[in-house]
C-alpha cells in the first residue's frame, strides 16, 4: 500500500467553505485521503461532516476553497465510475416497487452510461450483490428488507461500478448488529483489495479496526486529524473541550491494515 | 358482434385509446417513482391554454397544446431546480393561470364554444379527427421510445436523484426529458380521456400494478396492460352507453386498483406469516451465536 506521501491524493479538499442559507457549515476544511487509506469523518450532528463529503462529490456547492478527485479539479472530473457513493438514506426504495437487483444495477450506469449493459456489467452487478450477502434475495422487492439490508443494497449499488474509492455517508445509521458485521466484512474485503474509503460515522463502532485515520469536525472546522481517537463520543467529539495533543498536521498511520 | 368497430370515428377513437393506454402509464411510472404523481395534472391545466390558442389561431389544438404543455413542463422543472422555498406557490400560479387562460382564449375565439371546452376537459370519442390521429401516433412513438429506450437511466434518476448525479448521468437533461415526455403524453391522452383526467391514467394503473408486483419491470408491463385494457373497455362502453369516455376509463382503472388490492392483501399476509415463523426459530438463541436472520430464505 502506498505511503501517505504519494503525490496524487484520491481526495483533496483545501480550505473548503460552504453555507446553508446564511449559516456557515464549513469554515475552511482541509481534508486529504490518500490511495488505500480508510478515513473516518467524525463529529456531532451539525458539525458539517455530511456537508463535507457531499461537497467532495459536488452535491453541495462550495463558497470557497477547492476540491480535487484523483488530482483533477472537481468541475472537470468526469470519471465517476472510479467513485462509489453511498448517500445517507434509511431506505433504498422509491415510489414504485423495485428488486434488489434492479436497484444495484443502477449503480453500474456510471460505466454503461447510455449504452446497453453487457455480460461483464451483469456479472459485476451479481458480484456486488454477493459481496453484501444478498444473492439469495436478489429478486425480492427492496420494500421487504430491514434497515440494515437497505444499507447493504445501497453499498452494493456503489460497488457495482467497481470503484477505486468508496465515499459513504453514515452507512451504519439504523443498522442491526448482524448487518453491521456483514458491512464491516464487506468493507474489509474492499480495503484488502486496495480500495480507498472515506466514510462519515457517528461513532466508530464495528468499523473501528478498519479505520486508518480519523478527522473530527466541530462547527465546520477540523478539530483532529490523526489516529482514530479513543472513546469517541465522550472525549473527542465536540461538546467536550478537549484537544488531542496529536491533532497536528501530519497524519499518523496506525498500520492496522498494512 | 364487433359492431363498434364499423364507424370510422370509433376506429380512430380506439386507436387513440390504445396509444393512451400504453403511453400514460409508461411515463406515469417514473412520476410515481419520483413521488410527483400529480405532475400530470398540472401539465393538463397548462395545456388548456394551448387548446385555447389553437382555437383562437384556427390551428390544430393538439399541436398547439403540445407546444404549450412542453413549455409549461420545462418551466415546472426549472421551478423545481431553483425555486425551492416558494416552489409550490409558483406552480399553483402556473396551473391555474394555464387553466384560466385556456377558458378565456376559447371564449374569445369564433370557433370555440362551451361544448368544445367540455370535450377537451373530459374527453370525447367523436372529436378525434384524422389529423389528430397522425399527431397522436407521432407523439406516442416519441413517448414509447423515451420511456422504454432509456428505462435504465430514467429508473436511476427517479429512484435516487443524488446518487444518479454521482454516476455522472446527465441528470438535468433526463429530468427535462421526463417532464417533456409527460407533457407530450398529456396531449396524446387529451382527446380521449380529457385534460382533467389525464393524470389519473398516468397514476392509477401504476398504483394498481404495484399492488401485486415486486419489481419495476413487472410493474411497468402490468401498468401498461391495465392501462390499455381500461382505455379500450372504457371507449367501447362509452360508445354503447353514451357516457363520457374519460370518466368511464378512470372509474374502470380505479376498479382495477381495488380488485388488485383485494387480491394482494392475502398474498402480503402470507408473506408476513412466513417472515414471522423465521423470527420464532431464533427467539431463544444468543444474538451473537445465530446466523444473520436474512440467511434464512423466505
Amino acid at each position: 500500500m502506498p505511503e501517505p506521501s504519494t503525490p496524487e491524493p484520491v481526495i483533496s479538499m483545501r480550505g473548503a467553505t460552504a453555507t446553508l442559507g446564511a449559516r456557515p457549515v464549513l469554515r475552511g476544511v482541509d481534508l486529504t485521503v490518500h490511495r488505500g487509506e480508510v478515513v473516518a469523518l467524525l463529529g456531532a450532528n451539525g458539525s458539517g461532516k455530511s456537508t463535507a463529503v457531499r461537497s467532495v462529490i459536488g452535491q453541495v456547492p462550495l463558497t470557497g476553497g477547492t476540491v480535487e478527485l484523483f488530482g483533477t479539479p472537481l468541475r472537470r472530473f468526469r470519471h465517476w465510475a472510479r467513485v462509489g457513493y453511498v448517500p445517507q438514506r434509511t431506505t433504498a426504495a422509491g415510489g414504485v416497487p423495485a428488486t434488489i437487483r434492479e436497484v444495484v444495477a443502477s449503480g453500474r450506469l456510471s460505466r454503461t452510461k447510455l449504452r446497453l449493459p453487457g455480460r461483464a456489467d451483469r456479472a459485476a452487478v451479481d458480484r456486488a450483490i454477493e459481496l453484501v450477502g444478498l444473492s439469495d434475495r436478489a429478486k425480492d422487492s427492496v420494500n421487504a428488507l430491514s434497515g440494515g439490508q437497505h444499507q447493504r443494497v445501497l453499498i452494493a449499488r456503489a460497488l457495482a461500478a467497481e470503484p477505486e474509492v468508496l465515499i459513504m455517508d453514515e452507512p451504519m445509521a439504523g443498522v442491526d448488529l448482524a448487518s453491521q458485521e456483514i458491512l464491516a466484512s464487506t468493507l474489509r474485503e474492499q480495503v484488502a483489495g486496495g480500495a480507498t474509503v472515506l466514510l462519515v460515522l457517528h461513532e466508530l463502532g464495528a468499523l473501528e479496526p478498519l479505520i486508518d485515520r480519523a478527522i473530527v469536525l466541530r462547527d465546520g472546522c477540523v478539530m483532529h486529524d490523526g489516529p482514530p481517537p479513543e472513546a469517541v463520543g465522550q472525549h473527542a467529539l465536540p461538546g467536550h473541550d478537549h484537544v488531542h495533543p496529536h491533532a497536528a498536521s501530519e497524519p499518523v498511520r496506525t498500520g492496522l491494515l498494512t | 358482434m364487433l359492431e363498434f368497430l364499423n364507424p370510422p370515428f370509433m376506429q380512430r377513437a380506439l386507436l387513440a385509446a390504445v396509444l393512451v393506454g400504453i403511453t400514460a402509464p409508461a411515463i406515469g411510472i417514473y412520476l410515481v417513482q419520483r413521488r410527483q404523481a400529480l405532475m400530470g395534472d398540472g401539465i393538463g391545466h397548462v395545456a388548456m391554454t394551448g387548446v385555447g390558442l389553437g382555437f383562437l389561431l384556427s390551428t390544430n389544438p393538439v399541436w398547439m397544446a403540445t407546444l404549450v404543455a412542453v413549455a409549461g413542463s420545462v418551466v415546472m422543472e426549472l421551478i423545481r431546480w431553483y425555486g425551492r422555498t416558494r416552489g409550490d406557490i409558483a406552480l399553483a400560479m402556473l396551473f391555474y393561470g394555464g387553466m384560466a387562460g385556456g377558458v378565456m382564449l376559447i371564449n374569445l375565439s369564433d370557433t370555440g364554444s362551451n361544448a368544445n371546452l367540455t370535450s377537451f376537459l373530459f374527453g370525447s370519442l367523436s372529436t378525434v379527427s384524422e389529423e389528430d390521429v397522425t399527431a397522436i401516433l407521432v407523439l406516442a412513438a416519441f413517448v414509447v421510445l423515451v420511456t422504454v429506450g432509456l428505462r435504465r437511466q430514467l429508473f436511476a434518476v427517479s429512484q435516487d436523484e443524488e446518487f444518479a448525479r454521482v454516476t455522472g448521468l446527465p441528470v438535468r437533461a433526463l429530468n427535462l426529458l421526463v417532464a417533456v415526455t409527460a407533457a407530450v403524453t398529456v396531449t396524446v391522452a387529451m382527446r380521449v380521456v380529457g385534460l382533467l383526467l389525464v393524470s389519473a391514467l398516468m397514476v392509477v394503473p401504476v398504483a394498481a400494478a404495484q399492488q401485486i408486483s415486486k419489481s419495476f419491470k413487472v410493474t411497468f408491463v402490468l401498468a401498461v396492460v391495465i392501462g390499455t385494457a381500461v382505455t379500450l373497455a372504457g371507449t367501447v362502453t362509452s360508445y354503447y352507453q353514451d357516457v363520457p369516455p374519460g370518466a368511464t376509463i378512470v372509474l374502470l382503472a380505479i376498479a382495477a386498483f381495488i380488485v388488485l388490492t383485494a387480491l394482494a392483501t392475502p398474498l402480503a399476509r402470507r408473506r408476513a406469516r412466513d417472515r414471522g415463523s423465521e423470527a420464532d426459530r431464533c427467539t431463544l438463541e444468543v444474538p451473537a451465536a445465530r446466523p444473520a436472520p436474512d440467511d434464512v430464505s423466505v
